[in-house]
């Protein structure tokens, strides 16, 4: 039998067609990544804007002073107990409302059509802009039930706002859960609701706190609609109920963008840099407990 | 009157012998002797009924699934269901106990009595009658929780107010799974091999003192040695409890089922009752020769 002999011209290369479709792949890699770089580079830049104008600002006395019309002696004191009120408000009505919403959607509501119309209408509820819930709140909870501006009013307006994605996310979780954990409690006698209390929403309680924690983080953020029911004042005191009226650190940080001095650019600036901390904190909570409950 | 060989059960002992190799202990069989079974589909079993199921058919949706069965399942034996896929067994297995209520658009027609009472009657709560019917399903499906909570759940939710230790012991013994998780009640139950799994799901079945079990090829997932500790401990449990199982496995309807119902859809889309009887007889001397191409492999 011949021998053959090493050809060459043999070559394990990319060569012509191959070689161009190489080309095509690779070129294509660095175009995915300057899409994904066009997002990050943009917020980092406005990151590091922020940090060089507001950080010289950023210290005790801008958390322990309330607003003032001299810019170096003004803080964040009242927004941030603002903020902290409205947020726990909004927790404690939104959690269990959504969650109830959730279960009775997903397991216990008749299949109907009238119920694929709900369905539908909180995903198109869940894109409403947020100065319609503003306008609403104004009209319902401010005016209509008399609360006034008051953290009550706020904390509503911005619980309506949250609650078509929060029960969203826990639509969401709740699906996650496999039938098959569903079938083996009922076939053990255990009640409809004994399945949902022992096994559903364990298994989709992960899901429905993170849902939770990135709604937050929105209604931390949220300015236009607490604009519009009237939070855009003046607190120079510390909020002790429900019914005074309050300002919150978006609020404040669009107070002092407005203002003509540039000291008060480096208040907003050093405010925004508070701001993200916080909603960095809400976002990373979420990541963590999310981690924790999959185990 | 042909007598089967009889051989003494697996005891506790042999059973507590799991994982070693130890050599298959013959099934135990009582003969149900020749019945005098008129047509292929009518008999009626010696022993009580434990359920009966009259002229029942299930569809889904417009679709029919199961049309016009009635049988018997006598109490305190293995009663397998056997056929090929799409036959209604599990459809008829899954309406012994309300759990076809689950599936949206069924709905079915004629009754299954127990203790005098359609299970489908106005005032029945299906909640009642899954206590007393439990399932093991296909996949072994254990809560991810602990092999205890795994157990004392169904107690739990059904309000026992015992001893949840020895609850717990007594069942995982019955399941013949104790030795080998005694020391580790509190690991997952997702930890365990898929054999053990299924001992699990069964010991938790058991720990709500059901009447009935019914098995949904239960041994589909589990490899040859689990499914064979699985078939011992059902001969086991057939002594005290009434057992219905639905297989794709003959070898393995005719080990270990005193009866055996055998379903085809055939032409007509929906699954229909073939032949019912003692296993042997179903196995032997079959009178459908639908039965007989089935059994002996010539289809399905």
């Amino acid at each position: 039998m011949a021998v053959s002999l090493p050809d060459e011209n043999f070559t394990l290369q990319a060569t012509g067609r191959v070689a161009r479709r190489q080309a095509i792949s690779r070129a294509s890699k660095w175009v995915l990544l300057g899409a994904s770089m066009i997002g990050v580079v943009v917020l980092f830049a406005l990151i590091v804007d922020t940090i060089v104008v507001g950080w010289s600002r950023i210290s005790w006395s801008f958390f322990t002073s309330y607003p003032s019309r001299f810019a170096d002696q003004a803080g964040l004191r009242s927004s941030f107990i603002g903020s902290v009120w409205i947020l726990s408000l909004t927790i404690v009505f939104v959690v269990p409302i959504a969650i109830a919403t959730a279960i009775w959607v997903e397991e216990f509501a008749p299949k109907t059509r009238l119920l694929e119309f709900v369905k539908l209408n909180l995903a198109n509820l869940a894109g409403v802009p947020s100065i319609i819930y503003g306008v609403l709140g104004l009209a319902v909870f401010v005016r209509l039930f008399g609360w006034g501006s008051s953290i009550l009013a706020g904390s509503f307006t911005l619980f309506l706002m949250i609650l078509p994605m929060t029960v969203i996310a826990s639509q969401e979780a709740i699906r996650q859960v496999p039938p098959s954990l569903r079938q083996g409690s009922l076939a053990l006698g255990a009640t409809e609701w004994q399945t949902v209390w022992y096994h559903v929403l364990p298994g989709a309680l992960p899901g429905i706190i993170t849902g939770v924690i990135l709604a937050l983080a929105r209604a931390a953020g949220e300015t236009a609609a607490l604009i519009m029911i009237g939070a855009f004042t003046f607190i120079a005191f510390d909020n002790t109920s429900i019914w005074d009226s309050f300002t919150t650190m978006p609020i404040q940080v669009y107070n002092w963008t407005v203002r003509p001095q540039e000291a008060f650019r480096q208040n907003a600036a050093a405010g925004i840099l508070v701001l993200m901390v916080v909603v960095l904190t809400f976002n990373t909570a979420a990541a963590a407990l999310r981690e924790r409950f999959r185990n | 009157m042909s007598e089967a060989p009889t051989t003494t059960p697996p005891t506790e002992a042999a059973l507590a012998h799991q994982g070693t190799a130890t050599p298959r202990p013959a099934m135990s069989r009582k003969s149900v002797g020749a019945s005098q079974r008129t047509a292929p589909d009518r008999f009626t079993p010696p022993e009580p009924a434990a359920l009966e199921v009259r002229d029942l058919s299930v569809y889904y949706g417009k679709k029919m699934a199961l049309s016009g069965v009635s049988m018997q399942i006598p109490v305190k034996k293995i009663t397998a269901l056997i056929g090929p896929s799409g036959c209604g067994k599990s459809t008829l297995l899954r309406s012994l106990n309300r759990m076809n209520d689950l599936i949206p658009g069924a709905r079915i027609t004629g009754a299954v009595d127990y203790h005098g009472h359609n299970l489908y009657g106005s005032n029945v709560d299906p909640v009642e009658v899954r206590r007393r019917i439990g399932m093991v399903f296909q996949k072994p499906n254990p809560f991810p929780k602990s092999i205890f909570e795994n157990v004392a759940f169904g107690a739990r939710v059904n309000g026992y107010k015992g001893d949840y230790n020895e609850l717990v012991e007594r069942s995982l013994r019955q399941a013949a799974l104790w030795d080998e998780v005694k020391d580790d009640l509190k690991k997952s139950g997702l930890a365990l091999s898929g054999g053990q799994q299924q001992r699990l799901c069964i010991a938790r079945a058991l720990a709500v003192s059901p009447e009935i079990i019914l098995m949904d090829e239960p041994c589909s997932a589990l490899d040859p040695i689990a499914t064979l500790k699985i078939e011992e401990l059902m001969r086991q449990l057939a002594k005290d409890y009434t057992i219905v199982i639905v297989t794709h496995n003959m070898q393995q309807a005719a080990r270990v089922s005193d009866y055996t119902g055998f379903f085809l859809a055939g032409e007509a889309a929906y699954g229909q009752l073939i032949e019912y009887g003692p296993t042997e007889e179903i196995f032997t001397t079959p009178m459908d020769p639908r039965t007989e191409d089935y059994i002996t492999g010539r289809f399905g």
